[in-house]
């Protein structure tokens, strides 16, 4: 075994070992736990980098040893793994030096970065998971370690959203370890392996496999805040803007929707499951998922619950993507994964800095900030505007790819969705902008701070700018080969076939 | 019916009314008798059983030593530790052991104990 | 070698019980822990010999069965002796360091603790029926003791209350051993099984069988036998505890499936394996449910430990009648469950005395707002809540995975309801406890740190117990060696 091949094992063990410095440090010792913490982010993205390198030029990389008799435990760097661990590994980096200042001056620093680093090593190990049960064993840590994160101000609302969460999570958790058990039982250890395990299946496993199906679609469909199972999604708001923009953008969220973008590519083939007819259903429920989040975005007064509810309706754009069937389709959902991980986080950072520098957590108070945070504005207006799916932005190159794909394959009614969910967008994103750029302020803010020469902390203004310019860059340099859409490009002709 | 039988079948009636006894009595020291004489039914049991064949086998003898070595150890035990609940208690009985025991409170009972 | 080994595994506890009865608590602690090393080592050198040739039979001392003791030293047994000898050095250094020395009672700690390890390597390595009755009657007699030790009325209340419920299971287990002998004139497991293959089963063997498996569930504190459990576990100083919830428990229950596996097949019942699994998934929902109604920290504990016996009483149902890839999977399972819930529970008792040392009082919402401190302790406890969830990659849900696959290969889909929920619900308890420790608005200011010594014990315990759903394979590996020269007769 070479040093090569055990990549995914140190990219693992970087926020592993930072996490486990970061809990036994002293609270007081703030500069050295930043710098340990930028170190493993820094250092965990140059390891995924060389992976991205390595991977592109057709190297894998992987370990695997028996845990259990029967299982075994596999971690593997493919591409589709390389997308979402360079998005998280990316947003990582951003999200630290955000929380850095976020959470300056305020207590219990060691636990939340510790539980932080933790969840981020999760999100590696369900991105590198190279089967069902590895990808198991990560997303319950992934559960576990972001509960301290939810309850971390430890207020009576704190508390009861991360009961919320957990209850949820958890209980998604147990219906995914009886799906991948029930799946065990009939099919054995089942490596992720593109093309799938189930092409020309007898007809005796159909029924059993639809239903298992099914159950592992709920189970994941929890963390992706499927409609009905996205109620711990606005509850867990209350999280400070760190903890929601990683929760929303990349780590939770993005791990439901990885997990069916694995069962439906790679454990079931594309092929198989639309055989089954399992896909139409799941289309159905991604498309309702798609207006309903919308809808009702639409009548939240509080900011950072209106993102919620945005959430719950982009992410299922990945999933409805991945029904669509065509290459092109499907290119679209999987580069959403990416799109909107930078726009969502873009616009919780934004929303963080309204809330840390000027006290602001209502829409309605909004009015003006634009003149007082220029900045952090202008970040959250690309973001916005990237999400209702406006050329040249990011958004709109998913909405782009997902109509076309949508029309190579026949599904005209998508058209529809994508038309109707876009005006929702933009329904609940203008409103905003409006009192952002075009209101006068009506009160004082209530908890106004300076912070330098800035309009807020440069640790809290940087993250949104870099995370802006980037949803600005994936929409203009879509077509090159080293945009989040050139590397789907390369997933699907890996996993689907031209 | 050999006689060794007869044994047997002495040693399960005193099994019998031993058990009674354990059950029913809430005095700690008459359970502990009752205790006590369940066992020698047991060893009765052992020993009258096993003569069905030709000659006394000498294993249940030894069995039956070693038994009442551990019942007599058991029974130290208890007493000491019923005596020592008495003088800090100045119960003989554990209370309402046997409602308690139906009803599955035993944890309510522990008094608060500040720290451990 | 082997009798080296043999005479230190078995006469090491019982020399050092005398030795430390003789001496004070702080001389007893240093012979305590020259002994602790002489076992470990010793447990770890015979696991190494039965992991490189295979198990053998011991005839001790060079006398042969019936009257002599002829000890069973299989994979196993041998994995049971190492779990024992991990968990009784973690508590017995725990212990040393915790009890409070100037309390005169307290020097009989050593001596019980001794006898207690005695009794417990006589369980595992025993081949016949009755040295496996001194056994347990060691073991049973050496817990309520240190129950006992806690000094105050409750404390003697639980203890009493233990023995009596501990003796009667005695008895009923040795009125089946009568049975079994008048009715096979053997004692030896292999032996029985062995005649009962060659002659027709009869009623009374049925009876001895049923006799011996109420005696010893009662002594597992099965619901609806676990009555005496909860009281006896929680008063205990938190070291007696973890090594009554960790070890004792499971001797009784390791004879219980030891007698089982041997004789399901001529004296079994799918009507007794099934209530046995019913009453353990009884025992799953209520032993969760009432942990989480509890208001004290270790009642909570001791109620998870219930609830987790219930787990491993799946056992029966999915070894009866079943293919012997099922039966070595549920076994596997079964293994896994009694190693990784001892390491975990005792951990989580050993940082719960921790935590009451830290805040002064036992209640879960005495801990409101100290993960502000962040609690080493706190951490252990958490670790050993995520084996006990059952969730990966910990060895309880390495257990779980393996009793899910053996009910679904059974097509026995029940137990599934019971594996799933069960776990959620001990998700609940646990994380009870994780919550009070986040409420902010409690304003406490001090935090009485415990010394590192204390509580880097139940973090290794804590971390074995997460680790080792990564390494079942070789430990599953070892467990499953049988003797080299095949049954013994």
């Amino acid at each position: 075994m070479t040093a090569s091949a055990l990549l995914p094992v140190f990219a693992l063990m970087t926020s592993l070992t930072a996490a486990i410095i970061i809990f036994t440090l002293p609270e007081q010792k703030h500069r050295l736990r930043t710098v340990v913490n930028l170190t493993a982010a820094l250092l965990k993205l140059l390891l995924v980098g060389l992976m991205i390198w390595g991977v592109f030029q057709g190297r894998e990389y992987g370990v695997s040893f028996t845990m259990v008799p029967g299982v075994d435990f596999v971690l593997r760097a493919d591409a589709l793994a390389m997308l979402f661990a360079g998005l998280s590994a990316a947003l990582w980096l951003l999200t630290t030096v955000y929380a850095v200042g976020y959470l300056e001056g305020s207590p219990n620093r060691s636990r939340f970065f510790g539980f932080f680093s933790l969840c981020v090593a999760s999100t590696m190990g369900i991105a590198l998971a190279g089967n069902l049960f590895t990808f198991f064993l990560f997303y319950e840590m992934l559960t576990l370690s972001t509960y301290p994160l939810v309850v971390h101000r430890g207020t009576q609302q704190a508390l009861r959203a991360g009961r919320t969460y957990i209850i949820y999570t958890l209980t998604g958790g147990a219906v995914l370890l009886l799906g991948i058990s029930l799946l065990h039982s009939f099919a054995g250890d089942l490596p992720f392996r593109p093309g799938g395990h189930f092409a020309g299946i007898g007809p005796d496993l159909q029924a059993p496999l639809s239903i298992v199906f099914v159950i592992l679609i709920a189970g994941l469909g929890v963390k992706a805040a499927i409609v009905p199972l996205h109620g711990w999604l606005p509850t867990a708001m209350v999280a400070p803007a760190p903890v929601s923009a990683l929760l929303h953008a990349v780590a939770v969220v993005k791990a439901g929707a990885f997990g069916i973008v694995r069962v439906v590519f790679e454990i079931y083939g594309l092929e198989t499951a639309n055989a089954l007819g399992l896909l139409s259903g799941l289309a159905a429920i991604a498309a309702f998922t798609i207006v309903y989040g919308s809808v009702r975005a639409l009548s939240q007064s509080d900011l950072k619950r209106r993102l919620a509810f945005s959430t719950v309706s982009q992410v299922s754009y990945i999933i409805l993507g991945l029904c669509l069937l065509g290459p092109v389709g499907v290119a679209g959902g999987l580069v959403h994964l990416v799109h909107q991980g930078v726009m969502k986080i873009t616009l919780f950072f934004c929303a963080g800095n309204y809330a840390e520098t000027l006290g602001i957590h209502r829409i309605d108070e909004l009015d003006g900030a634009g003149r007082r945070m220029p900045a952090t504005s202008v970040a959250f207006t690309l973001a916005a505007f990237g999400m209702i799916g406006t050329p040249p932005l990011a958004g709109f190159i998913t909405k782009w790819t997902m109509g076309t794909g949508a029309l190579a394959t026949g599904m005209d009614w998508v058209i529809a969705v994508l038309v109707v969910s876009s005006l929702l967008n933009a329904a609940y994103f203008l409103p905003v902008l409006n009192r952002i750029w075009f209101r006068e302020q009506k009160d004082p803010w209530t908890e106004e701070r300076q912070w330098g020469r800035f309009e807020t902390s440069a640790w809290l203004l940087w993250p949104p700018l870099v995370t802006a310019a980037f949803l600005v860059l994936a929409g203009v340099l879509a077509s090159a080969s080293f945009s989040p859409l050139g590397w789907v490009e390369l997933i699907v002709a890996r996993e689907v076939g031209p | 019916m050999t006689p060794s039988l007869l044994y047997a079948l002495a040693g399960a009636a005193l099994c019998g009314i031993g058990l009674f006894g354990f059950i029913l009595i809430s005095h700690l020291l008459r359970k502990l008798l009752a205790f006590n004489l369940m066992g020698s039914g047991v060893f009765l049991v052992l020993v009258g059983l096993a003569q069905h064949r030709s000659g006394p086998d000498p294993v249940p003898q030894a069995l039956v030593l070693t038994g009442i070595v551990v019942a007599i150890a058991a029974t130290a035990l208890a007493v000491v530790l019923i005596r020592r609940y008495y003088h800090l208690a100045g119960k003989t009985a554990l209370d309402d052991a046997a409602r308690e025991t139906l009803r599955d409170q035993g944890s309510r009972q522990v008094r608060e104990e500040p720290g451990e | 070698m082997t009798l080296l080994l043999m005479a230190g595994l078995l006469f090491t506890p019982l020399a050092w019980a005398v030795l430390t009865l003789l001496a004070g608590f702080r001389r007893g602690r240093g012979i305590t822990w020259l002994g602790i090393v002489i076992q470990v080592l010793v447990s770890l050198a015979l696991w190494a010999v039965v992991a490189g040739e295979g198990g053998f039979q011991y005839p001790l001392g060079g006398w042969q069965a019936p009257l002599g003791i002829e000890l069973r030293v299989d994979g196993l047994a041998v994995t049971f002796v190492l779990l024992t000898a991990l968990v009784a050095a973690a508590s017995g250094l725990h212990a040393g360091f915790y009890l409070d020395p100037d309390k005169q009672w307290h020097r009989y700690f050593w001596p019980l603790f001794w006898f207690l390890w005695a009794g417990l390597n006589v369980v595992w390595l025993g081949n016949d029926l009755f040295n496996l009755y001194v056994g347990l009657e060691l073991i049973s007699l050496s817990a309520v003791g240190l129950v006992a030790l806690g000094g105050q009325a409750e404390a003697l209340r639980a203890a009493i209350r233990y023995l009596m419920a501990a003796l009667l299971g005695s008895l009923a287990y040795l009125l089946g051993v009568a049975l079994f002998y008048g009715q096979f004139g053997s004692l030896s497991l292999s032996g029985i099984a062995f005649a009962l293959s060659h002659g027709s089963a009869q009623g009374a063997a049925g009876f001895a069988l049923i006799l011996m498996l109420f005696g010893l569930a009662l002594k597992t504190a099965l619901y609806p036998m676990h009555w005496w459990l909860p009281p006896a576990h929680g008063i205990a100083r938190s070291p007696v505890s973890a090594l009554l919830s960790a070890l004792v428990v499971k001797g009784s229950f390791y004879i219980a499936a030891r007698l089982w596996l041997e004789l399901e097949a001529p004296l079994g019942s799918l009507a007794l394996a099934q209530l046995l699994g019913i009453l353990g998934s009884i025992a799953v929902f209520w032993g969760g449910w009432q942990a989480l109604r509890q208001p004290k920290l270790k009642q909570v504990v001791a109620y998870s430990s219930v609830a987790q016996i219930g787990y491993l009483f799946l056992l029966f149902p999915l070894t009866w009648n079943t293919t012997e890839a099922v039966a070595l999977q549920a076994q596997q399972a079964m293994t896994l469950q009694v190693i990784s819930h001892a390491l975990a529970k005792a951990a989580m008792f050993l940082s719960a005395g921790n935590l009451i040392l830290s805040v002064g009082s036992n209640r879960v919402n005495a801990l409101a707002g100290v993960s502000h401190f962040l609690p080493f302790s706190l951490f252990s406890f958490g670790l050993a809540g995520v084996s006990l969830m059952g969730l990966p990659p910990t060895g309880g849900f390495a257990a779980k995975w393996l009793f899910l696959q053996a009910s679904l290969a059974t097509g026995q889909w029940w137990w599934l309801v019971v594996l799933v929920g069960g776990g959620l619900l001990s998700a609940a308890y646990v994380f009870r406890v994780y919550r009070a420790s986040f409420v902010e608005d409690s304003n406490i200011d001090h935090f009485f740190h415990p010394a590192r010594r204390l509580e880097i014990i139940p973090m290794v315990l804590a971390l074995l117990s997460l680790g080792l759903g990564l390494i079942a394979e070789p430990v599953l590996s070892v467990m499953a060696l049988v003797f080299a020269n095949g049954e013994g007769t």
